[in-house]
């Protein structure tokens, strides 16, 4: 039974990929999961492993060529087996080849593809494609003395090597952050569904239709709002107080992504993704954080944020930041987020609009923290202030939808406490 | 404590054991009359007279073997080598004759005696002047290699090295005789053979290194410092034996070594720790072990190129960097 | 030596005075080299069948030189040699059956079985060694030399070197140290005019007599398959070096009956078989002392038959001794390469644990 070699999506964006150099000639033998070539995606170069047994009858697109995903670029069969039907003709993409062509991710969310994302120079990967995980002897005792599978846990090294770092990382979040496959989360049966699909009305299919008519693809709105940072911060500084000894702390950002998530699950319509046809309201909360890279921006998610105690999002959020400084991002670590949330104000900004990562339906954009003069009780006081303006789709969340989560956020943000609630 | 100069902390070492032991006496080229080539040996032949401070011809074969036959039959020498470049000439008797008496006499002979001077690489010396050749010696089993950084290990060590019974090697640096230090004023201070000395403690990188580049390593640390990395630097002073257990320590430590010297590194004593870690310390390892070394090649003349093939603490910055994974 | 001497008396030889040699002397040369020619045939034989490996260089042929150039000696002195020493280390005083153990390889040789034919060893008796490096020997000579003027001993030191040994430059460091130093120092080249399979005459344009002429140290020549002019001439030259008269360069000329080792032939492409006939027939030493003393009437036949019965029964029992010596241990390879260890500090890399 011949093997057809196809063109995979070797990256969640990828339509096409360029043969940059095959590793097996034609008549060389193929075990199931050998590299046979390399190829070039949008992000970075890829290996492409052999998914069949037999030799390597027929290469069909040379090295340099290039291939839509799922055409069929190679024939792995018996040595005399007839496969004379890909005699150099290349076979059109089948449905067939279409499981084969998913990035071979882990059980991510199945709603993941983000095509505004920006690409990581290269996908690092502890696990080889021949099975192989390469770790570092350390990393190897590290995660056996914690009890960690290291297939769970993403390499941050050279070519994918899980190195100590990364196991602590793995050990501090858990193997979600660290490999972007979310454990089982205690509030979550495996009846409850990932999300919801809402038929569009025929309002919204109008509103729909109108808005980007008039205003474009993502028919844009902003809602702004001032939050009181006094009590956050004063909850910062005590759970760094508690966290010392650890040797761990937060940052005020890590305090807003819990409380966003929060908020989100408080009002699922602005937690949800415009789909064309439908909206997709989600009921896990996963939210992308916008991260500065060298030569643009990439947006790393934290998964189930809503279930996960600020630690953990702060350290996970280190990690993944630092990782995508480093372009070394898997792409299930990138892509499925529900929400997304940019804040500028480390870099003095006050106030400013984001633009919404399709097919997400907001995003926040937060500015600094400032003592601004405000009225308190009928007195001029001086008080923290931040401002936080949320950019809407409006095809998915309407002008109110969106000021109550933002109200919502408001409150739990001046009042940590109910972040708990 | 005195401050001494690398020079007189080394000369004071031969003073001291030359009254100590009548045994011992100073053989080389220039070490009598001259006060040696590079002054090490100032003021010994009038305290000691020409029996026991030696002008030797240029005749390193012939005066290392009179020093193994001397320490056959029970003296004490210490042969200088105006630089070790030289002592190739003499590697015969190292290797042949004073390494291996002991052994193939089955016991009956042993060679105590010093081989001493400058080992690798000064100022624009050229090729031939310019080699570390420590591995040279500590590749032959019943030979001691020792390299002191600091006059105070200058001095240490070589007063072990005399009241060894083996032959030992002591490896100086030309560019070390005028560097400054704190050195005891005990008569019987002495730097055991085989024991390390951590120069600086670091808990992120271990940078491993002996001899000259001590102070390299301590200049790349200083770098790295003001990048928010602490690495130790790690001083083996001998060669050979080998301090084994700290090697392994700081290795346990910061996870991750980078091993620093003067000499090339094909079979280098790099090498020779590098593959102890991976024997020993494999599990406590996060990154492989890197090597900074002369470049491969013979030293060029030119100031520009020389600077560049000799090791530099940007290049062990560099190293501590990837096994970083900075 | 062992053992006493067969003839008691001593008397003077009107015919052929043997140069004012006692009869007692000339019996005890007689016997000491009929004691190295039987050890060395006894050697041959156990190397033919295995018991001894590696290089082995016999003397057969240089008895003489042996003879008569050691046991002029006293025991404090120093001897030291190349790899064809086997004689010379008895000659020096040490047991015949440690010598045959040592090349048995066994742990009763006198270096512990770790030396073997050309590493004998017994500081006790001053024989510092065999050594296998062309020449590095003269070197170590020099150093025992010197520790001798340093520590102004009566000694002197005796360094053989085979004649291919001139042309090394340890040989010239050490002659030109030796006469800056005016060391006592002896050099004696056994000079049997062949390095391994190389003509001296093809490796020199000049003759061995002034190889040390440059450096100012007196040259002697010596024929040393006559064992009475060999001892002779030894025992006057050690009095003057031990008295001041510095270091003495001596041509001893010889002959080897033998294969350069026993992995060589005796004759072939370097020399003819005629030519090693003629030297054995004509210039043997024992047979040129039997023949002597048989014509001076200091020895008679039964009086030879019962020395040679005496020196094949101390062979026998050397070589029974080494036959029945047990090995050395494994455990001892590591007790002697350093002289003592830090057990602090590591001195062997081979990640050997088994041992």
């Amino acid at each position: 039974m011949a093997t057809k070699v196809h063109m995979e999506a070797l990256s969640p964006t990828m339509e096409e990929g360029q043969v940059v150099r095959w590793l097996k000639a034609e008549g060389d033998t193929v075990v199931n999961g050998d590299i046979i070539a390399e190829i070039e995606t949008d992000k970075a170069t890829m290996e492409l492993t052999a998914r069949g047994d037999g030799v390597l009858r027929k290469i069909l697109i040379g090295e340099g060529g290039t291939a839509p995903v799922g055409e069929v670029i190679a024939v792995i069969a018996g040595a005399d087996e007839d496969i004379s039907e890909f005699g150099g003709v290349s076979a059109p993409p089948s449905t067939a080849a279409a499981p084969e062509t998913a990035a071979p991710s882990p059980p991510t969310p199945a709603e993941a593809v983000h095509p505004s994302t920006p690409a990581p120079a290269e996908a690092a990967q502890g696990e080889t494609p021949s099975g192989r995980i390469k770790a570092s002897p350390l990393a190897r005792r590290l995660a056996a003395d914690k009890g960690l599978d290291l297939a769970s846990v993403a390499g941050s090294g050279p070519g994918g090597r899980i190195v100590k770092r990364d196991i602590e990382v793995a050990a501090a979040i858990g193997p979600a952050g660290a490999a972007g496959a979310p454990e089982p989360l205690p509030a979550w049966g495996a009846d409850v569904a990932d999300y919801e699909d809402v038929p569009l009305t025929q309002m919204r299919k109008t509103i729909a239709k109108r808005l980007v008519e008039s205003i474009g693809p993502v028919p844009h709105f902003f809602l702004t709002i001032d939050v009181d940072m006094g009590r956050a911060m004063e909850a910062r500084q005590r759970i760094n107080g508690l966290l010392e000894a650890e040797g761990r702390k937060i940052s005020l950002n890590d305090l807003i992504l819990r409380a966003t998530a929060a908020a989100l699950k408080k009002h699922p319509a602005c937690n949800a993704h415009w789909g064309g046809d439908h909206v997709r309201r989600f009921n896990r909360v996963h939210i992308g954080v916008a991260v500065a890279v060298e030569d643009g921006l990439i947006t790393p998610v934290v998964r189930d944020a809503d279930l996960k105690g600020v630690a953990r999002i702060g350290a996970e959020v280190r990690e993944l930041a630092g990782r995508a400084k480093e372009k070394r991002l898997q792409p299930e670590e990138y892509t499925g987020a529900t929400f997304s949330i940019s804040n500028l104000g480390m870099f003095g900004i006050h106030e400013f609009t984001a633009v919404i990562n399709p097919p997400e339906a907001g995003i926040l954009a937060v500015g600094g923290i400032e003592e601004t003069p405000v009225v308190v009780d009928g007195e001029v006081r001086v008080r923290p202030r931040m401002r936080v303006t949320m950019s809407c789709d409006h095809r998915v969340i309407d002008g109110a939808t969106g000021a109550q989560f933002l109200a919502t956020l408001k409150e739990m943000l001046e009042e940590p406490a109910t972040i708990l609630v | 404590m005195a401050v001494l100069t690398y020079r007189d902390a080394l000369n004071e070492a031969l003073a001291e054991e030359m009254a100590r032991d009548e045994s011992v006496f100073l053989m080389g080229e220039e070490v009598a009359e001259y006060d040696g080539a590079y002054k090490v040996s100032k003021g010994l032949l009038d305290q000691f007279g020409d029996q026991r401070v030696v002008d030797s011809p240029i005749s390193e074969l012939g005066f290392t073997g009179l020093g193994v036959g001397a320490a056959m039959v029970g003296l004490r020498p210490v042969i200088e080598f105006m630089t070790f470049n030289f002592s190739i000439l003499a590697l015969d008797q190292v290797v042949n004759s004073a390494a291996k008496m002991l052994h193939m006499s089955g016991g009956q002979i042993n060679i105590p005696m010093v081989f001493r001077g400058p080992t690798g690489a000064a100022l624009q010396l050229g090729a031939q002047h310019s080699q570390a050749c420590e591995i040279w010696y500590a590749h032959a089993p019943g030979v001691k290699v020792v390299t002191p950084a600091t006059p105070a290990d200058a001095k240490g060590l070589l007063k072990a090295a005399i009241r060894d019974d083996d032959p030992v090697a002591v490896m100086e640096g030309e560019l070390l005789y005028n560097f400054k230090g704190e050195v005891p004023d005990d008569d019987d201070f002495i730097v055991p053979l085989g024991v390390a000395d951590l120069k600086r403690e670091g808990s992120d990188v271990s940078i491993i290194t002996h001899g000259k580049t001590v102070h390299v390593a301590l200049q790349a640390a200083g770098m790295l410092e003001k990048e928010g990395v602490q690495a130790e630097v790690l001083d083996l002073r001998s060669v050979r034996p080998l301090d084994v257990e700290a090697i392994l320590a700081t290795v346990q430590k910061t996870n991750r070594a980078v091993y620093l010297e003067e000499g090339w590194p094909f079979g280098g004593v790099g090498a020779q720790v590098v593959s102890i870690i991976q024997e020993e310390a494999f599990d406590h390892l996060d990154a492989p072990v890197l090597r900074v070394t002369q470049a491969d090649i013979p030293m060029p003349y030119n100031k520009k190129l020389e600077a560049v093939t000799k090791p530099s603490a940007k290049r062990v910055v560099e190293a501590c960097q990837k096994v970083l994974y900075r | 030596m062992a053992e006493t001497n067969t003839v008691e008396q001593e008397q003077a030889l009107p015919a052929d005075d043997f140069g004012g040699m006692t009869h007692q002397k000339l019996v005890e040369l007689m016997r000491a080299m009929l004691l190295y020619r039987r050890f060395e045939e006894k050697a041959e034989e156990a190397y033919a069948i295995g018991k001894i490996g590696g290089f082995c260089h016999l003397h057969i042929g240089q008895e003489a030189a042996a003879a008569g150039s050691i046991l002029p000696l006293h025991r404090d002195d120093y001897a030291i040699s190349a790899y064809r020493e086997h004689t010379q280390a008895i000659a020096k005083g040490i047991e015949p059956k440690a010598v045959m153990a040592e090349l048995y390889g066994k742990a009763t040789g006198c270096s512990g079985g770790m030396g073997g034919s050309m590493h004998m060893f017994d500081k006790s008796v001053g024989f510092m060694g065999g050594h296998g490096i062309v020449g590095a020997q003269t070197a170590l000579a020099l150093g025992m030399a010197w520790a001798i003027k340093y520590r102004g001993e009566e000694k002197v030191c005796i360094c053989f070197i085979g004649d291919a040994a001139v042309n090394q430059g340890a040989f010239h460091e050490s002659m030109n140290m030796a006469a800056v130093w005016n060391l006592p120092v002896v050099y004696v080249v056994e000079n049997n005019d062949y390095g391994m399979g190389t003509k001296f005459s093809r490796v020199s344009t000049t003759d061995m007599s002034v190889k040390s002429a440059s450096h100012g140290v007196p040259a002697h020549t010596v024929n040393g398959q006559d064992v009475v002019e060999t001892y002779l001439f030894f025992e006057e030259l050690f009095e003057k070096v031990r008295k001041g008269g510095g270091p003495q360069f001596v041509d001893l000329q010889c002959y080897r009956f033998k294969g350069h080792s026993m992995s060589d032939p005796v004759s072939g492409t370097y020399r003819s078989k005629a030519e090693v006939d003629e030297k054995v027939q004509k210039e043997d030493p024992i047979k040129l002392l039997k023949d002597r003393m048989f014509a001076a009437g200091a020895l008679t036949q039964e009086e030879l038959e019962a020395i040679d019965h005496e020196v094949r029964e101390i062979v026998d029992e050397a070589e029974a001794f080494a036959d029945g010596s047990p090995e050395p241990e494994a455990s001892g390879l590591y007790q002697h390469v350093y002289s003592e260890l830090n057990p602090d500090t590591r001195h062997f890399f081979d990640g050997r644990e088994d041992m």
